[in-house]
């Protein structure tokens, strides 16, 4: 079953081709994944790109043009030297099993971990964006409200829970097993 | 915010944060005019419990127990969310069997979590008689959820690979029987919620999200979808065997021919999605291939499959609440490298600020409600103006809420 197109709906690969020719070398990679389910094995396709930090706001800015994207949330990874932040968008939803997960990445070296807001184009990331703030230690330039958003106001500065490195909250914990010694 | 002026003629209410029965218990700042709400600040993470760090020491199964635990009541869309990113990252094949079991218990699951949100919402503005109704029907789909995974709230039914206990030819009657209470019982809250007097002077025009809001603050769920988005995992991408059944978009204006957004919306949405789910669960039981139940029935062969990859997943499921998202990175060692989890109500926050700017006092019960929080958080109030402190616990802001359904019966 092939779904229904609307007009302007791009494919995955048509949306990867747009984005690669727009861009050029500033899409490092992008690789489309299909899954299949039910019985009748239909598809629903997963698109992993990784983007340079210089064009990622640019990225965005054509995304919201296409059309305007669904944001459920930003995840990140410390990768040791670079901290990756994952930016798991949806478009063309709205029509039976056309939907696209794009999933958009970009590296942020540690010693300058900055970003720039997308709230500006999408007011709904600034939950997600504050968060990405006080758990990874990741400065969103230009953020609406750079409050803490889970962490309590008296945490501790410079230790982020999401690290892995020294700035990661391992010196805080209590191993229950461990106080009767 | 200055707080000093006494000519000001603003005040500040905040409510919150505990409910100690309640999970995600969130903190409100409301900036009050006499009883219009001029501005909304919502806080959270008083019961941030890091559970995504308590899985740094645990295997892909052990965190299916664990993602169970993450909410009380969409105890198996969290567990279900994450096998759909292991089975992503790990390339994991699921039986088709298992996908139908699927969808049966997570529409099991839908009908239990709007049943019971609609008893509250009836509670909210002091219809409590609906409340003991909505609980008895409820309490059925409880005893239904037993029945096919012997448990009641923790389901204990997922499987990374499918699920853990199959639905055998003898037990289909019994889920027929019990589909048929739910249908009659349907058609008899239909015409409590969308008929009564009451509930239509207390919701209508009543904390209104409009679509373009809804769109930009990213909102998911029936609390999208009240306000004319059509966004629906269930719908928009093929995943268990959703791909094969026939759903589409449940917005308001099936039933009323408009869309409003607002809280009386949001009630019709939910309940069409209750038809809706039992619909879903004849379908499946009608259309059920044999077959296996689970990609490897050997965990310690699982886990050490598991263990081989590497790679990252995204697993994406229809809660009652809205799309669930959960994220997996794979390394190759016991635990995962990297879990997100993100639940619907953390997209549906900053909506709230909109749908309560410009109500009254009395509403906030019924508005917060709307969007089905994980929380009914409006457990202490304490108004602040010049130095001079009032409390007002729940009872009291329930009490406020009746009192206004009271005063507009007359």
């Amino acid at each position: 079953m092939s779904p229904k197109k609307e007009n302007n709906q791009k494919n995955p690969e048509e949306l990867v081709k747009y984005f690669k020719d727009e861009f050029k070398t500033s899409i490092r990679s992008a690789e489309i994944k299909k899954r299949k389910a039910g019985s009748k094995k239909n598809e629903t396709s997963t698109i992993w790109m990784k983007v340079e930090k210089s064009a990622f706001k640019d990225v965005i800015k054509h995304l919201v043009d296409y059309q305007f994207p669904h944001l459920p949330v930003v995840s990140g990874n410390d990768l040791g030297k670079t901290i990756e932040l994952i930016y798991h968008f949806t478009v063309n939803y709205g029509t039976r099993m056309n939907e696209i997960n794009l999933h958009i990445s970009v590296d942020l070296p540690k010693s300058k971990p900055e970003i720039e807001t997308i709230c500006d184009l999408i007011p709904g990331a600034l939950v997600t964006e504050r968060e990405k703030q006080e758990m990874l230690g990741v400065k969103i330039v230009g953020i609406p409200d750079a409050r803490k958003l889970f962490l309590p106001d008296d945490w501790p500065e410079n230790i982020y829970p999401w690290r892995r490195d020294e700035t990661g909250p391992e010196k805080y914990y209590k191993n229950l097993h461990e106080v009767k010694k | 915010m200055s707080s000093e002026a006494t000519t000001k003629t603003t005040y500040h209410i905040p409510i919150g944060p505990i409910h100690p029965a309640l999970k995600e218990p969130v903190h409100f700042e409301f900036e009050i005019s006499g009883e219009r709400i001029i501005d909304v600040d919502v806080k959270l993470g008083h019961v941030h419990r890091a559970v995504e760090w308590a899985s740094r020491k645990r295997n892909p199964v052990q965190i299916l127990y664990l993602a169970e635990r993450i909410c009380g009541i969409c105890s198996y869309c969290h567990p279900i969310a994450f096998s759909l990113a292991v089975e992503a990252a790990a390339d994991i094949e699921v039986p088709e069997r298992a996908e139908y079991l699927r969808v049966i218990q997570g529409e099991l699951e839908r009908i239990t979590s709007h049943i019971l949100w609609a008893g509250v919402a009836a509670h909210e503005i002091g219809f409590d008689t609906v409340l003991f109704l909505t609980w008895e029907i409820r309490e059925k789909a409880l005893d239904l959820t037993e029945y096919l995974t012997g448990n009641r709230v923790t389901k204990g039914i997922t499987m990374i690979g499918g699920v853990r206990r199959d639905i055998t030819k003898d037990m289909i009657p019994r889920i027929q029987k019990d589909l048929k209470f739910f249908k009659d019982n349907f058609q008899k809250l239909a015409h409590i919620f969308l008929d009564d007097k009451t509930f239509k002077m207390r919701s209508q025009n009543c904390g209104i999200l409009t679509k373009e809001d809804a769109l930009k603050l990213c909102a998911v769920g029936p609390t999208t979808r009240a306000s004319g988005v059509k966004k629906d995992v269930r719908v928009d991408t093929s995943y268990f065997a959703y791909g094969d059944l026939d759903i589409d978009y449940i917005t308001p204006d099936k039933l009323t021919g408009k869309i409003n957004g607002d809280v009386y919306d949001r009630i019709i949405t939910r309940l069409l999605e209750v038809k809706q789910s039992i619909e879903l669960i004849e379908q499946c039981i009608d259309k059920m291939p044999a077959g296996d139940i689970v990609a490897e029935p050997k965990i310690p062969k699982l886990l050490a499959q598991l263990k081989k990859v590497n790679g990252e997943g995204v697993g994406r499921h229809e809660a009652p609440r809205g799309e669930v998202i959960h994220y997996v990175k794979l390394t190759g060692e016991d635990a995962p490298y990297t879990w997100k989890v993100r639940a619907p109500t953390y997209n549906n926050i900053l909506p709230w600020i909109p749908m309560l700017k410009g109500e009254q006092i009395a509403d906030i019960p019924i508005v917060a409600a709307s969007t089905d929080p994980c929380m009914s958080c409006t457990n202490r109030v304490a108004i602040v103006n010049n130095g001079k402190h009032y409390e007002l616990n729940k009872e009291e802001l329930h009490r406020l809420s009746v009192e206004k359904t009271r005063r507009l019966m007359r």
